[in-house]
């Protein structure tokens, strides 16, 4: 094998990450494949500990007597005000729905603002105005903050981070390694909107409907069901990647294999028309209010009874369930289709829609 | 009807299915008796039949929908060179390049070509390397991005990579003839556009070949329309079926190439009634006709194929990127192990290629095939990739 050979086929061993180019390319943002090549070839040699290598939504810490939370996002989400939201609205819900996937209950956040020197401050307004009504509704305090100014050309309008801290009141313990065979998969809600909706919105692609992000809080109905004793082996909030994502990741870190039924995974007839046109599949397509819970058989029709009282997890259904994987397929995630043709989901590669959040 | 509900309907799919397999199972069955004298021998039922669906977004369709593990065993679906991002030759993505990295171009291209690699990169990586790289839907849009330039006073040039078969090649023609009458001269193509039916008859004429019936491109036979099929259905004694791209169509398509090859028919059927007439669009081939005329062309992996290629007409030789910018396609001998010629003609699949999953990969990509949609190697790496890969 030559050396670019060598760099080119991507073991995760090397200490140093190479893509092919030795560069950042858009696709490390995107959450598939070469996002986890940078983490675990790049970021996890030189940071590993146990709680950063448990690679879940949060940190789980121990404060004295206390276990809490850890999560952190930041928001580079192209446009900024959207159908559904804007990148006040996400930066609150996203770190909001990654405390609570940990079982966490959300209770502080810092914002850190990077500004483009040029942005009205009115814009600025209505944004941090949303950022304070999404914090609200969400329960959550915003605690401190940090304020910086790039100049003109730099910085495309307002990037923000937040940092969330939560509190977990119970004993379940949430994570992939609870996952076991025979778990049902249960989806929240219809998937593909977000991405759809700020493609539409960025390509000024002019649709007779208009289509809404899905952007949400989802901390409430995660936070009734573990509140009625309700076993959880598992959950993950669908964001870059979609659903495909998530449920490979959390096939991968279970050693186990998942088997979903395609006809049972909602989509909206919008979000399916826009997929046909520009040949996206929504599977993979961005949500920023949607999730999945993996939990044991007989706790599947408690869960979807709670779900159908909050308004975020209407939709919810069950879309498949955990198997014990034959060798060689550990961590496979296989879709039955509609003509009873299984085939095995693959990792997203390159970038399929920038600046997404 | 919303077309995609209908023909994705499993009760269609499974209707062709039990179709072909009773075609299959037994000797002269569903042979019109009114059918011409058989001008083939007809093919002993127990050796495969090997058909190629001629696009890429055929092969895709099949692969995605897992059409070809429902057919019997006899039929062997062979996948064909029409994907014009595969088929795109490294010196044309090479020339692009150098194009892109130059001061004061804005290089326009549909995302699939950006990741295509040349002879040592890609458009994209270009772009990490400062190149000004735009990803546009539509033609239209690069010329809109050269007007707001020309209306701001700006000097940059807007270049379009101008990739595709018939079905891409009027929105392009309509692009160039668009710049040309409103005056706008900052725009420019790098055109490499390629024709369906001189790509066939190379196939035919392969003696490694085991092509006995084509499912033809439906889209290209929108523009186009099929006349040209038949002189190559009666030369080949080949039945062409013009076939559409969901799960039904291409059910049906099989279903009639199976039926003519038992048969001993060798016509032309048009599957995709819905969209294609025997004329096809004839106001798009005036078009054609306007901007374009045919060149003998070089297609990556295969080599060159007579009178296969779109070149720029005359009066829009102006618009040639590649004059413009004094930019010439220089063919360069890097040894790959990648096989996409012999993948593209149909001769060996994905799974047969030593790099397959190895060293070429969707992120780390040896070939064409292997990079676009539409490739035959990505859709058996997308959805089939964990079955074959060895672990």
């Amino acid at each position: 094998m030559s050396e670019l050979e060598s760099k080119v086929t991507f073991t995760g061993e090397c200490p140093t990450a190479m893509s092919a180019s030795g560069r950042v390319q858009l696709a490390h943002g995107g959450g598939g494949k070469l996002t986890q090549q940078l983490i675990e070839g790049l970021f996890l040699p030189h940071f590993s500990n146990p709680a950063l290598d448990q690679q879940g939504d949060g940190a789980i810490l121990n404060v004295g007597e206390q276990k809490i939370v850890f999560s952190t996002d930041s928001y580079v989400i192209n446009p900024l005000f959207f159908p559904g939201g804007d990148i006040g609205s996400l930066s609150v819900s996203g770190t909001v729905n990654d405390l609570a996937m940990m079982g966490a209950t959300p209770k502080y956040l810092s914002l850190g603002l990077i500004l483009e020197e040029g942005f009205p401050l009115s814009n600025l307004d209505v944004i941090v105005a949303s950022i304070a009504s999404e914090a609200k509704k969400a329960g959550v305090h915003v605690v401190t903050g940090d304020t910086k100014v790039v100049d003109k050309g730099h910085g495309d309008g307002l990037y923000i981070n937040t940092a969330g801290i939560g509190v977990i009141e119970h004993n379940q313990a949430i994570t992939p390694a609870q996952i076991a065979p025979g778990d049902k998969i249960i989806l929240s809600g219809d998937v593909g909107r977000h991405g759809m909706c700020i493609l539409s919105q960025r390509e000024g692609l002019d649709f007779s409907s208009e289509l809404t992000s899905d952007v949400a809080s989802i901390h409430k109905p995660v936070l009734g069901l573990i509140s009625k004793g309700i076993t959880l082996h598992c959950m993950r909030d669908l964001t870059r990647g979609g659903l495909a994502t998530s449920l490979l990741e959390l096939a991968q870190a279970s050693v186990l294999t998942f088997a979903l039924n395609s006809d049972a995974i909602p989509v909206s007839n919008d979000v399916r028309a826009i997929s046909e046109l520009l040949g996206i599949d929504p599977l993979y397509v961005a949500n920023e209010g949607r999730f999945v819970i993996i939990a044991p058989p007989d706790q599947e029709q408690s869960i979807l009874k709670v779900l159908m009282h909050y308004d975020v997890t209407q939709g919810a259904v069950t879309i498949g369930e955990v198997d014990t994987p034959k060798p060689g397929e550990e961590g496979v995630v296989s879709v039955i289709n509609a003509y009873g043709v299984s085939r095995p989901l693959s990792m997203l590669t390159g970038e399929q829609l920038p600046r997404i959040c | 009807m919303k077309y995609v509900d209908e023909y994705r309907d499993p009760k269609g799919v499974h209707y062709f299915r039990e179709k072909i397999e009773d075609l299959m199972s037994s000797s002269g069955n569903g042979c019109a008796s009114t059918s011409t004298t058989p001008s083939i021998s007809t093919p002993s039922i127990s050796t495969p039949l090997s058909i190629m669906e001629v696009c890429g977004g055929q092969t895709h369709s099949i692969v995605k929908h897992g059409l070809d593990q429902l057919l019997p065993d006899n039929i062997q679906l062979i996948h064909g060179p029409g994907c014009p991002v595969c088929v795109t030759p490294s010196e044309v993505i090479d020339a692009a390049i150098k194009i892109a990295l130059l001061p004061d171009v804005v290089f326009c291209s549909f995302g699939d070509m950006l990741r295509v690699p040349g002879s040592t990169k890609s458009l994209l990586q270009a772009k990490s390397e400062g190149a000004d790289v735009r990803i546009v839907y539509s033609p239209m849009d690069a010329l809109n991005i050269a007007k707001d330039l020309s209306k701001q006073g700006s000097d940059k040039q807007v270049v379009f990579l101008a990739v595709g078969f018939e079905t891409t090649a009027p929105a392009n023609g309509m692009a160039l003839y668009q710049a040309r009458k409103q005056g706008i001269d900052n725009f420019s193509m790098v055109v490499s556009q390629v024709t369906v039916p001189p790509a066939m008859v190379a196939i035919l004429q392969n003696e490694e070949t085991a092509v006995q019936g084509f499912l033809a491109a439906g889209h290209v036979c929108t523009v186009m329309g099929y006349q040209q099929y038949h002189a190559i259905a009666k030369q080949f004694q080949v039945p062409i079926v013009v076939t559409g791209f969901e799960p039904v169509d291409v059910m049906q398509g099989l279903y009639e190439c199976i039926r003519m090859l038992v048969c001993g028919e060798a016509a032309v059927v048009n599957q995709y009634r819905r969209s294609v007439t025997e004329a096809g669009n004839v106001t798009a081939q005036r078009l054609l006709k306007t901007v374009f005329q045919l060149q003998d062309k070089e297609w990556r992996g295969v080599g060159s194929i007579a009178q296969s290629g779109l070149e720029l007409a005359e009066q829009y030789k102006p618009y040639d990127a590649l004059l413009r910018f004094g930019v010439s396609l220089e063919k360069n001998g890097v040894a790959s192990p990648c096989i996409s010629g012999e993948i593209l003609q149909g001769v060996k699949k994905p799974d047969q290629c030593p790099a397959f999953g190895r060293s070429c990969t969707p992120e780390s990509p040896l070939g064409a095939t292997m990079v676009s949609t539409e490739g035959a190697c990505a859709a058996y790496y997308l959805y089939r990739g964990s079955e074959l890969c060895p672990s």
